[in-house]
């Protein structure tokens, strides 16, 4: 559980996609997204699967990774599939039975809808789990760079981004000592009212937030120390730059979203 | 009366991209009354293995039993053994919470259900028996030095009147006196509690001088079992797994191997130098 929120869902690797410039595979992730909800008709379906294929096979990350975020929204589909099924009006009816009825309309869009919620949890899973939290704060950050110039706080927000990334495994993972340290003495974190429960968390609470206190504290100072004073002539240690990978893969992202929108504007 | 682990395996985040196999095999039995040392490199499993003791972690594969009775069985009540085998934490940070000294000492037995008076008669003698200075009592614990929160933290679980005391580094960070202080406060609680004491910690020098038994755990196993100098025989092994036996160790073996007749395997600085008086009488 503690690693999972420590580096989001990162699945450690070295393949191409592992490498692309975060912007790239933000992009990605955003017009792939577009691109499902454009596409229509069985030729766009299969455009989107075999792009989606063809991505998974090339970033090596075991598939129960990549299904892995459907769990959290098995209701929701199931509720989308419902409502799509029986709710759809059309006129090749296939079954009717009082207020139910189901058309052919309907059952092909609650599988077109299925399949759209499935590709699009599997697809932002691609970049989630090739693509640490920081990095994806870095590409946001050089995206986002052009707001500065309306007097956007990008920076500051960006590092404010990563500092909470990098403190919620620490807090997390101190919870869970102190936790440890005060079952140890007999605290009851489980059972109880709801109010006696809130007061038992007392003994959790205050260490923990004298820790985080401390803890801010420290880099701040360590951060000042270094001389540390915010956006403006800033430099990176590895700043973000393009390679040819990454201009291949927008090449490839382009001429994907060019099918899709050729499919639905100009075959069905 | 005792403790015993029975192959008993824990792994880190099973399941995930993130395995680590932290407690890999272990078979153990802690007999009541012992004095033991577990030493180990960073990392070797040592904080993993004493958070079973009291089932604070859950053993993926394996068995423990308290007392003759699986700690895992369904009507096992876990929040009693943990008052019968005591841990103290590395850091006292991790578990200082009131507004003074003395009600943080009451949270233990308080816990187990006695009341105030109970609770705080536990509290005055396990301060006592922690060398708290009484001046101490009623002051936020947050405000007292790296040593005497160690001792605060210690009194705490001293407090619940455990039979089994188990200390994770109780040393670390402390300057030397601190650190003798601790552990001889720690060896005469053994003495006069006839108390199970088990004592994790870095250093074979502390460890060496007051305990009985020694465990040297390595890589999520257990590497060597036995009295300190048993143990210390093996000091070349030792420190391929990145410890060391305590200095005197070297100094004998150093003598032995210039063609002085002792016998080497004395373990204090005390028993090497009797060794050595020995030879010129
Ligand atoms: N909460 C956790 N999540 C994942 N892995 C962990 C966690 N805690 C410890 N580990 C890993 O398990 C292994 C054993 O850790 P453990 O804390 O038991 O070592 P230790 O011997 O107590 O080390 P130290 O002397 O540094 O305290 C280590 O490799 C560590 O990285
Ligand atoms: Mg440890």
């Amino acid at each position: 559980m503690l690693r999972d929120i420590t580096l989001g869902q990162y699945y450690p690797g070295n393949s191409p996609v592992h490498k692309l410039d975060p912007r790239v595979k933000l992009f990605g992730a955003l017009v792939y997204i577009v691109s499902l909800f454009v596409f229509r008709g069985i030729l766009g379906f299969l455009l989107a699967t075999v792009f989606l294929i063809f991505v998974i096979k090339i970033c090596q990350v075991p598939f129960r990774f990549m299904v892995k975020g459907l769990k959290a929204i098995v209701i929701l589909m199931a509720f989308t599939a419902v409502f799509n099924l029986f709710l759809t009006p059309g006129e090749h009816v296939l079954f009717h039975y009082g207020i139910f009825t189901i058309t052919m309309e309907g059952v092909k869009n609650a599988a077109f809808m299925l399949i759209r919620l499935t590709y699009l949890i599997v697809g932002t899973s691609v970049m989630t789990l090739t693509t640490t939290p920081n990095q994806l704060t870095d590409g946001l950050e050089k995206a986002l760079k052009p707001l500065s110039k309306i007097g956007v706080p990008v920076h500051a927000v960006s590092m404010m981004m990563s500092i909470a990334l990098r403190f919620i495994p620490i807090l997390i993972e101190e919870t869970d000592i102190i936790m440890k340290a005060q079952m140890a003495r007999g605290a009851n974190f489980e059972e109880g009212s709801l109010i006696v429960r809130a007061k038992n968390m007392i003994p959790l609470l205050v260490p923990l937030f004298i820790s985080a206190f401390r803890r801010a504290d420290d880099l701040a100072m360590a951060m000042e120390a270094r001389c540390y004073e915010g956006g403006e002539g800033r430099t990176k240690m590895r700043p973000l730059k393009y390679q040819g990978l990454d201009y291949g893969a927008y090449v490839l992202l382009l001429a994907y979203l060019g099918g899709i929108i050729f499919l639905r504007f100009f075959i069905v | 009366m005792s403790i015993i682990l029975n192959n008993v395996s824990f792994t880190y985040g099973e399941g995930t991209a993130y395995e680590m196999q932290a407690l890999k095999n272990v078979t153990l039995k802690i007999d009541d009354g012992e004095f033991i040392g577990i030493i180990g490199h960073t990392g070797s499993g040592k904080s993993t293995l004493i958070q079973h003791l009291n089932g604070l972690m859950k053993a993926v594969s394996g068995e423990i039993y308290f007392n003759g009775r699986d700690i895992y069985e369904e009507d096992f009540d876990l929040r009693e053994l943990r008052t019968r085998v005591g841990l103290v934490f590395q850091y006292p940070e991790h578990q200082l919470f009131e507004t003074t000294v003395f009600n943080d000492v009451c949270f233990g037995p308080m816990n187990q259900g006695f009341d105030k008076n109970e609770a705080g008669l536990r509290a005055f003698e396990a301060l006592r028996m922690a060398g708290v200075p009484e001046k101490l009592y009623y002051q936020p614990p947050f405000d007292l030095s790296g040593g005497q929160k160690r001792r605060v933290a210690i009194a705490g679980v001293l407090a619940m009147k455990p039979e089994v005391l188990i200390l994770d580094e109780p040393t670390a960070g402390l300057d030397p006196k601190g650190r003798d202080e601790i552990l001889d406060l720690i060896a005469g609680m053994h003495k006069s509690k006839k108390m199970t004491v088990i004592l994790v910690s870095h250093s074979m020098e502390d460890v060496a001088k007051y305990v009985q038994r020694i465990i040297v755990m390595d890589e999520g196993q257990v590497f060597l079992d036995g009295a300190p100098r048993e143990v210390f025989k093996y000091y070349k092994e030792l420190e391929k797994i990145g410890l060391c036996a305590p200095e005197v160790t070297y100094l004998m073996e150093d003598l032995k191997a210039r063609g002085m007749a002792i016998d080497g395997d004395a373990t204090t600085v005390e028993e090497a130098k009797q060794s050595i008086l020995k030879l010129f009488q």
